[in-house]
């Protein structure tokens, strides 16, 4: 793949080559003045009436389809318990827990709108509790969501020395605000997959908070393949000295589909880690997706290890895909910080090299979108979902002819 | 017995300074079980007529003819003349993130015979080819050219030649990166090629070192995108003591 570095925005319907190649400034640094904010100081608030009507505008709401999210971001939300079904596992618990619970919160509050209107009708949170120095393996599914705007609040909790990987199945119809708090206890290793894989007309926004502990380390993993709007914002504070987060996105995004996910990572205590990897393919009219990485190393965050990136494979005319990383620093001790951004289309020397092998033009293309996905897959580490994943992926292909956009 | 006929081929490419021609009526018969050498200083042509051959979009055949056995390859698509028997080993070969070596093996032999290789004889034949080669087990499960080093990109290609058994091999400039033991090894591979299916071979080089390994039947000087000399493996020999000036002053 050709993909140039630092790539801010693409849009194949108006880009040059040049625009492609990088050769244009950064497409978000213009025409606004830039806030005097760093990014821990963005407004908070569990209470919607604190934040304006959104009107599409707003830093965080401006490349998201703002008219079609009107109910979850003003109107009335169901927050009675959301239907969910989960496998079993020893050492794995779930209950509903009343809002006034401590933990609720505990990993983090909203900074938009629709986020705090879930906080706020929700009436009861779903704590999954992870037990200490258990190995667990569960399946959250839900598929009954409805066609309801509704709200959902869930809270999962690692405790110390805990090593579990949690997936959150999503299927069926779906008008869902949610807020997904993570809690890592101290040296736990938790993986938290969320997979959307929703019918065509839902809409799914998300904020996800994680609050990771001393020596822990939390996967942080978003699959987003079906749905009209999916918007999930996760958000890693990593609070305690020794922490990593490893946060990973795959999605594939269709004709008319808006996908995005605003990554916020905050290195607030010493020698903490950070990945960020996003990738994901464009095909047909009006697909849409936004990825933007922000980065804060804070004053605590000496020692940092940090790099993030996000990579946006074209695969038709008449796609979007913005790609904004922003890195903030306020320490001058650090062990790294980098990232990269690109957003490109077939690179003709991979189709060749494999057409080359005589594997026809076809087959190739879908080789080569398979394997620039498959690196997201791979770090997966479930092997059951692997495979489902590939299988889901080879439809998307099969579905849509891949057309040459030469 | 088949037969790769080039005649007459005049090729130019497109750059920002316009077209430019680069091969200017190159005549060339290779018949199975033949190695020819084409040897020439840079931007002679040499990788032109590697790519032309291979079909690579970016080289415009402005005239001339490609035959094989006859059938026409200028009119088949890139992995139509893979299927009819061409083969090139690239010098630059590309990364293919996420698609690992096994796959990419089994997908090409799949797509070369038309259908899928017997499993068990296709691990076995990928396990000894890669013994052959020197090249580690892990090597399978590693994403098609991703991280490799040069030497290790170039086994990887030969791996493909002894793998895929095709009519003709081009290899360009499969030398230039490797140090001696991996020249070896490569060169051996390759006489193994042409050992068990009688593979005609067009061996692109600079220099002379890799007909050490793998002995021409004839040698074919490019100069200024044409064949200037031609000869047996003496000509070989000349140029070693001689270099190439003899017929760039011819050239200028």
């Amino acid at each position: 793949m050709s993909l140039a570095p630092d790539t801010t925005t693409t849009d194949t319907t108006t880009t040059t080559i040049a625009e492609q190649l990088g050769i244009k400034a950064h497409s978000d640094g213009t025409g606004r003045v830039a806030p005097v904010q760093t990014r821990s100081a963005r407004f908070k608030s569990t209470n919607p009436e604190d934040f304006e009507a959104v009107n599409g505008r707003e830093l965080d709401w401006k490349l998201s389809p703002v008219a079609k999210l009107t109910a979850f971001t003003a109107g009335e939300l169901d927050g009675s318990r959301f239907p969910y079904s989960a496998t079993e596992s020893a050492g794995v618990s779930f209950s509903w827990i009343p809002v006034t619970d401590p933990r609720v919160g505990s990993a983090g509050i909203p900074e938009d709108r629709a986020s705090a209107n879930a906080w706020t009708a929700a009436t009861e949170v779903l704590l999954v509790s992870i037990g200490a120095e258990d190995v667990s393996e569960i399946t959250i599914t839900r598929d009954a969501t409805g066609q309801t705007p509704r709200a959902a609040h869930i809270v999962i909790e690692a405790a110390p020395f805990s090593k579990s990987t949690i997936i959150i199945r999503n299927t069926g119809d779906a008008q869902l605000v949610e807020n997904l708090e993570i809690l890592v206890g101290e040296s736990a290793n938790l993986s938290v997959i969320s997979v959307q894989q929703w019918n065509d007309d839902a809409i799914h926004l998300g904020s996800h908070f994680a609050r990771i502990g001393r020596d822990a380390s939390l996967k942080h993993a978003l699959v987003s393949l079906g749905g009209d709007v999916i918007r999930i914002n996760p958000s890693a504070h990593l609070a305690e000295a020794g922490g990593s987060v490893d946060l990973l996105g795959l999605y594939f995004a269709d004709a008319g589909q808006h996908i995005e996910q605003q990554v916020y990572v905050f290195h607030d205590a010493p020698q903490t880690k950070s990945r960020v990897t996003y990738k994901g393919a464009l095909q047909g009219k009006g697909a849409r997706t936004v990825w933007v990485g922000d980065v804060l190393i804070g004053a605590k965050g000496t020692g940092t290890d940090s790099y993030e990136q996000n990579r946006n494979l074209v695969l038709s005319e008449g796609t979007r895909a913005d790609s904004i990383p922003n890195l903030e620093i306020e320490t001058g001790d650090i062990a790294g910080a980098g990232h990269a951004s690109a957003t490109g289309r077939f690179d003709d020397e991979q189709l060749f090299y494999l057409q080359a092998r005589g594997i026809n033009e076809e087959e190739a293309r879908k080789l080569v979108v398979r394997g620039f996905l498959n690196e997201i897959v791979q770090q997966l580490h479930v092997p059951s979902l692997e495979e489902d994943i590939h299988a889901a992926l080879d439809i998307e292909l099969e579905n849509v002819h891949i057309a040459s956009v030469n | 017995m088949s037969t790769l006929k080039i005649t007459d081929l005049h090729v130019s490419v497109e750059t920002e300074q316009g077209t430019t021609q680069i091969l200017r009526g190159v005549d060339l018969t290779i018949n199975s079980g033949e190695t020819h050498a084409i040897m020439g200083p840079n931007g002679s042509g040499k990788s032109t007529l590697a790519y032309t051959i291979a079909g690579h979009p970016k080289y415009k055949v402005e005239s001339g003819s490609i035959t094989l056995d006859g059938a026409d390859v200028l009119a088949m698509t890139v992995d139509e003349r893979a299927r009819a028997g061409l083969f090139l080993a690239m010098q630059y070969p590309v990364e293919i993130p996420g698609v690992t070596v096994t796959n990419f093996l089994r997908t090409a032999k799949t797509a070369i015979d038309g259908e899928a290789p017997a499993i068990r004889n296709w691990i076995k034949d990928v396990r000894v080819a890669m013994e052959s080669l020197r090249m580690d087990k892990t090597f399978a499960e590693r994403n098609v050219n991703e991280g490799f080093s040069g030497g290790e990109k170039k086994r990887h290609e030969i791996l493909q030649l002894e793998l895929l058994k095709p009519r003709f091999a081009v290899l360009d400039e499969t030398d230039s990166g490797l140090d001696v033991d991996a020249l070896k090894i490569v060169s051996e591979g390759v006489n193994r090629a042409k050992e068990a299916t009688g593979l005609g071979i067009l061996l692109i080089t600079h220099y002379t070192r890799i007909l050490r390994y793998i002995k021409p039947d004839f040698v074919h000087v490019f100069v200024n995108g044409r064949v200037a000399e031609e000869g047996g493996p003496e000509l070989a020999d000349r140029l070693e003591n001689e270099g190439y000036d003899r017929f760039l002053e011819l050239a200028v």
